[in-house]
């Protein structure tokens, strides 16, 4: 799991990243075949050096333990990982990710997955924290210090699937067409500022959240220095990243509503903001200056998971495409409206939101 | 006469379905009907002549970029970057599309009938008798006409999903030195990039308006009288250099 060497000498082909994201409002289940056809009408948005999936519902017989994914270069990097679990955790059940071998896929590190429970006589040095503070700690604790080792997944009831090929065939590597969720999302990858290595494929994840994204964050420097102030440290090279713990630390740590999220990620322009009624323009001037340094400048379309969830949104002058459909109780997000039709022919509604206006969807069941 | 083939795009790589058009195009169809399209990239990319396809399906990115002169019907909607760099031809699009059509068009017509996305006509160019037109039905997003350099862009907000939002996104023909704008009612102001106005039209710009309202409204079988009955206001450029001192101050 190291870069390629010379990496930056790579030819370059011209495309984008691909995302889909399908969510059933009542929790149906949706079964994988959905997202991996979807993704495959996409291929060409990627290269083959990154893939990934994340699914919400998927293990409903351990739902309320924490759901750890590692990818470990070896037996002793997962060693040493585990040590770590131990240290902070219950184990319930541990095994390895079920998986086939694909001629495609190649070099895959070992994948492991880990039911999980806060111990009950926890460690001194974080006692105090509260409970998902605790889980961050051990994810950032394992990322950061054990060499080799990633927690690529650490949320209830859900998990992110992900590694180097084109996504159909990572999704064939991880037998994902035997799984079921009740939200998919799913990315096609197409590095270009940062190598492609199994850490770096999409989604990023953290408890809970999860995020795909089509783009390049050009502010990546001042948002890791801004988490890694409070406690959010980035190990996996793809800028990406920072917006999986932005999400942890806006939303679950200070409170902010999703909208607001948005609204700190792809703020109003000044001269909009100085149009506004009184009260929105203090509170849009209140969130840029306190979060400033949340904004997330570049292009992007993004799409945001969670367990109560799914949203889309784009930078605020939408360098990146995004399209949404409804049907029913469904709910399509996509780069391309062709993935979606190739899963779901007819549709109520399919429209391209503005720039910077979040498309919110909860679940209702 | 023309001489009709059918293809089935179902599960077929764009690579083959392009290769499977100018097959039979060299083989002298002149018409070309493309069945489950879905995703398929650079449809007509290239093609010349007076062939005319019918699209049933979403068609994939870049349909009819660099295309001079066959005429494409979508039956469904279209995604980004319809038409990228067109010298001629006619592409008419029955739902909506999406981001960049037209992007440096030199020539022909597009009609969409519904909504567009972000960054319709930018950079349009015309030359003597080339003088690219695209008309929207629905609304626009930002950046409409940016850095236009010549041609038609004619907007009409009728035929929109998104009651709420404004015709146009903000930044409106920023940077546009040649070509028009035109707007079926009223812009909001601050939609309008630097240093442009929105101002009324004029007799030639009325006949000009019909003219194409007329064609527009045939394809689409829309109403042409219930689209010219409103008052349009242009947007033309107010330098040939807007951008002159902006490096080198004058």
């Amino acid at each position: 799991m190291k870069a390629p060497e010379r990496y930056y000498d790579f030819q370059k082909d011209i495309s984008g990243c691909g995302v889909f994201g399908v969510i059933h409002k009542q929790r149906g289940l949706i079964p994988g075949d959905m997202p991996i056809r979807a993704m495959a009408c996409m291929h060409d948005r990627g290269n083959g050096l990154g893939g990934g999936f994340a699914a919400y519902g998927i293990y409903p017989e351990l739902a309320d333990k924490y759901a750890f994914h590692l990818m470990c270069d070896t037996q002793a990097a997962l060693d040493s990982a585990e040590q770590v679990i131990k240290h902070y955790f219950t184990v319930h059940e541990y095994h390895p990710i079920p998986t086939r071998k694909v001629v495609t896929i190649k070099n895959p590190p070992i994948v492991t997955r880990y039911f999980l429970s806060i111990k009950k006589d926890r460690p001194e040095e974080v006692r105090e924290l509260g409970e998902q503070d605790y889980v961050v700690g051990a994810v950032m604790h394992i990322n950061h210090k054990v060499p080799g080792a990633f927690v690529f997944s650490s949320g209830k009831n859900m998990g992110a699937f992900k590694g180097v090929g084109f996504p159909e065939d990572i999704a064939d590597f991880f037998r994902l067409e035997e799984y079921s969720a009740y939200i998919w999302t799913g990315h096609n990858r197409f590095p270009t500022n940062t190598p492609g290595w199994w850490g770096g494929a999409h989604p990023f994840t953290l408890l809970d959240w999860s995020i795909v994204h089509n783009g390049e964050i050009s502010s990546y420097g001042i948002n890791r220095r801004y988490l890694c102030e409070h406690n959010y440290l980035c190990t996996l090279m793809t800028d990406t990243e920072v917006v999986a713990y932005e999400l942890d630390l806006l939303i679950r740590k200070h409170g902010l509503s999703k909208e607001m999220a948005c609204k700190v990620f792809a703020p109003p322009f000044w001269d909009e903001i100085a149009r506004m009624p009184k009260q929105e323009r203090e509170a849009y001037t209140a969130l840029r200056m306190v979060y400033g340094q949340a904004l997330l400048n570049g292009p992007f379309a993004i799409l945001v998971a969670d367990s109560t969830g799914l949203f889309g949104l784009n930078d605020r002058i939408k360098l990146r495409p995004l399209v949404v459909a409804e049907k029913d109780d469904m709910v399509f997000m996509s780069s391309e409206e062709s993935s979606i039709r190739e899963v779901q022919a007819e549709l109520d509604r399919v429209w391209m939101p503005k720039a910077g206006e979040p498309v919110i969807v909860h679940l209702e069941a | 006469m023309a001489k009709t083939v059918t293809l089935d795009a179902s599960g077929i790589y764009y690579r083959q379905l392009n290769e499977q058009i100018r097959e039979a195009v060299a083989a002298g169809a002149t018409n070309i009907v493309l069945k489950n399209v879905n995703g398929q990239r650079y449809i007509a990319g290239a093609m010349t002549g007076n062939v005319t396809f019918e699209v049933q399906g979403v068609p994939g990115q870049d349909m009819c970029s660099f295309m001079r002169g066959p005429k494409v019907r979508v039956k469904a909607n279209a995604q980004d970057g319809v038409g990228n760099t067109m010298d001629d031809g006619t592409i008419i699009i029955e739902g909506l599309a999406g981001d960049v059509v037209g992007y440096a068009m030199r020539g022909g017509k597009i009609f969409i009938k519904g909504d567009v996305g972000y960054r319709v006509g930018i950079h349009m160019k015309a030359y003597m008798e080339k003088l690219p037109t695209i008309v929207i039905g629905g609304k626009a997003g930002d950046f409409l006409g940016e850095y236009m350099a010549g041609g038609i862009l004619l907007l009409l907000g009728m035929y929109s999903d998104k009651p709420s939002e404004p015709i146009a996104g903000r930044s409106l023909g920023t940077g546009m030195h040649g070509g028009v704008i035109y707007v079926r009612g009223e812009v909001p102001k601050e939609q309008i990039g630097p240093g442009l106005t929105a101002q009324p039209v004029d007799a030639a710009d009325k006949a000009a308006i019909a003219g194409i309202v007329k064609e527009y409204a045939k394809e689409l079988q829309l109403d042409a009288k219930e689209i010219l009955a409103a008052d349009f206001v242009k947007i033309k450029p107010f330098s040939h250099r807007p951008y002159g001192n902006l490096y080198v101050p004058a």
